[in-house]
């Protein structure tokens, strides 16, 4: 890690994450237009918008699974443009999913374990994990952050839903994130349980920048010191939490456009 | 979210490693059915003739050995592959090639430990092949394009004889004698057969709670989310196709070995479909499954003959019997075989959340 933090500081960028122009086009329906955004290391930030804003597309985009169709977006000064989704996670970058993604099949312990391996060396070894595995006490410790210890030995299938959210944010925080992109965190959860996402959001390493996508304001502004307005696919609005919510054009957007 | 509050204050508990070797270890050691299993085939030669000890049980191991291939890929990664047995073929005839043969013009005479090593290493580059060529589709063009390598092979052994010998195939294996032992006689040639099964079935048992295989398991459940975990999803792939192709090898080996010939016929379309038989019905979600489905097919391909004959109809129908075996199964069991006795089990004992750890290899 160290040494591609060196390189991309010789070339001079300070930006975790820097998007310029990026265009996503399905057939003749741009999901996303031109859409420049630059964010510092370290830096949290929630995007706003209404459904169909773009607001998914814009995550798929940064993480590669779907290529923009054009425009650049450089991860710590790299330029990441044309590589594989797991080229980027392996450089620090991390998402969680609007619709939790996870392995119903295996357990909350296997389920981060694998996730560990990912951004591991280890990701193809034979050999069973021994007692002192390094990248089990990885999990474990994973598996606390989130308050999963309980039920670390249940199979996914068996979780209740806010658990599996919790898992969702497990997973993106395996190994060394640097940038992660959080999808819709706190969909379905109750007040409780949304306070308990505020909690475990701020209580990240301060190294760790993200950008959030959130619907509830109440989750979305307690957690960011920036906040992207999307409409149709442009950026619409850019700034901090006070100015997007008194600003009369966001208010008319969010409420008047129904907000789900 | 009570049980979340629960977690919390175990959090500072430093103890939740230690419980781990119960939940990860083989639950087949306490299992006394797999340890009877064990045992009854160690004896076998105590109990079966010869007729059952090759025709019956080594053929059952061998077949479902291969079948144990395709249980892989497609119980853990999710890869339907219809030539598994045109790879265990592969690497018979490249046995029959470089080893010792009635054919003295087409076989290269090496002796079998250099002529074993080489047919299995051409085998898994030849199955690893195939496999880079099927991970780029899904679903049944997977099983298309690993059919399709199937029967390309069987149609080439027939019409090639610079290599292997068209559709006579080669004739008069050699099969190894060392340590003053004929290794394909009766008793000796059952233990390696049941050796090299055991070794495949504990292999595979192991790596699928090792990284590699627990990723396989990813890979088949939500091939999106393992890129966004890091994981390069096709190499992962590519690889589980190279340690089945390596796996369905050793099984060709011991096949030209028992029958000391290799000809077109073994690796026939018909053949390969009968692996995904064998497999189905036994089970694809736990390595033992492809035993026991081989098991049920070899008993069936020896006695419905007779048995058909005994109760007046043509004997030549004994397909119709394994077809009907395989519909029935399929129709009550989406899991095979292990999937009835697993919910025989189940019933049983309601209380018991986890059911046995299977039978050992049958």
């Amino acid at each position: 890690m160290d040494s591609v933090a060196q390189r991309l500081s010789a070339v001079g960028a300070g930006a975790a994450l820097e998007l310029r122009g990026v265009t996503r086009l399905f057939g003749a329906l741009a999901a996303l237009t031109d859409v420049t955004i630059t964010v510092r290391p370290g830096e949290r930030r929630a995007v706003l918008g209404s459904n169909g804003a773009g607001k998914t597309t814009l995550f798929n985009c940064i993480t590669g699974d779907f290529p923009p169709t054009s425009g650049t977006i450089r991860f710590f000064g790299e330029d990441v443009t044309h590589f594989p989704p797991y080229e980027r996670i392996r450089r620090g970058l991390r998402r969680t999913y609007q619709i939790s993604a996870l392995f119903p099949g295996l357990t909350v312990q296997d389920n981060v374990y694998l996730a560990c391996c990912g951004v591991s060396r280890g990701r193809f070894s034979f050999l069973r994990p021994g007692q002192n595995d390094a990248l089990m006490h990885a999990a474990d410790g994973l598996v606390q952050a989130v308050h999963l210890t309980a039920v670390k030995d249940q199979r996914v299938a068996e979780l209740a839903h806010g658990q599996q959210r919790q898992l969702e944010i497990a997973l993106a925080l395996a190994g060394a994130p640097r940038f992660v992109l959080f999808d819709e965190p706190a969909a379905g959860l109750s007040p409780t349980e949304r306070a308990e996402l505020v909690e475990i959001l701020t209580s990240l390493p301060a190294h760790i920048g993200y950008i959030i996508i959130e619907h509830d304001m109440d989750v979305a502004l307690r957690v960011v010191e920036s906040v992207t307005m999307m409409h149709n696919g442009r950026i619409f609005k850019e700034g901090v939490p006070e100015e997007i919510q008194s600003d009369p054009e966001v208010q008319e957007l969010y409420l008047g456009g129904g907000h789900e | 979210m009570s049980v979340t509050h629960d977690a919390r204050i175990q959090v500072r508990s430093p103890a939740p490693t230690a419980q781990r070797p119960a939940v990860r270890g083989r639950p087949d050691l306490n299992n006394p059915a797999a340890w009877i299993v064990a045992v009854i085939l160690l004896i076998m030669p105590l109990i079966a003739n010869g007729f059952f000890l090759i025709e019956i049980f080594a053929t059952t191991l061998m077949l479902g050995t291969i079948a144990l291939s395709l249980m892989f890929l497609a119980g853990y990664g999710g890869m339907v592959s219809l030539m598994q047995l045109t790879i265990a073929g592969f690497a018979a005839y490249m046995v029959a090639v470089f080893g010792v043969s009635g054919n003295a013009n087409i076989s290269l005479g090496w002796p079998w430990w250099l002529a074993v090593p080489m047919a299995l290493t051409l085998a898994t580059v030849f199955g690893t092949l195939g496999g880079a060529l099927a991970v780029r589709t899904e679903g049944i063009y997977t099983i298309m394009i690993t059919l399709a390598i199937g029967a390309a092979f069987y149609y080439f052994t027939n019409q090639n004889w610079a290599i292997f010998n068209g559709h006579t195939g080669i004739n008069n294996v050699s099969t190894p004698h060392f340590w003053g032992v004929d290794w394909r006689a009766d008793i000796p040639f059952y233990y390696v057969v049941l050796a090299i099964a055991a070794l495949c079935y504990f292999a595979v048992d192991y790596i699928s709670r090792a990284p590699f295989g627990l990723a396989l398991q990813g890979v088949r459940d939500n091939p999106r989310r393992m890129a966004a975990l890091g994981f390069n999803v096709n190499a992962h792939r590519v690889a589980a196709y190279a340690v089945a192709s390596f796996i369905a090898g050793l099984a060709g080996v011991l096949q030209v070995w028992n029958y000391r010939q290799i000809s077109p016929g073994s690796v026939s379309v018909g053949a390969c479909i009968d692996i995904l038989i064998i497999a189905v019905v036994g089970g694809i979600t736990r390595p033992v499954g492809p035993y026991i489905g081989a098991l049920v097919f070899v008993l069936l391909r020896t006695f419905a003959l007779d048995f058909l004959v005994k109760i007046g109809l043509d004997g030549n129908r004994f397909r119709l019997l394994i077809g009907l075996g395989f519909l029935a199964i399929v129709f009550w069991s989406s899991d095979g075989v292990i999937g009835l006795w697993q919910r025989w089990r189940q019933s049983q004992r309601p209380q018991t959340d986890r059911p046995g750890g299977g039978r050992g290899h049958g």
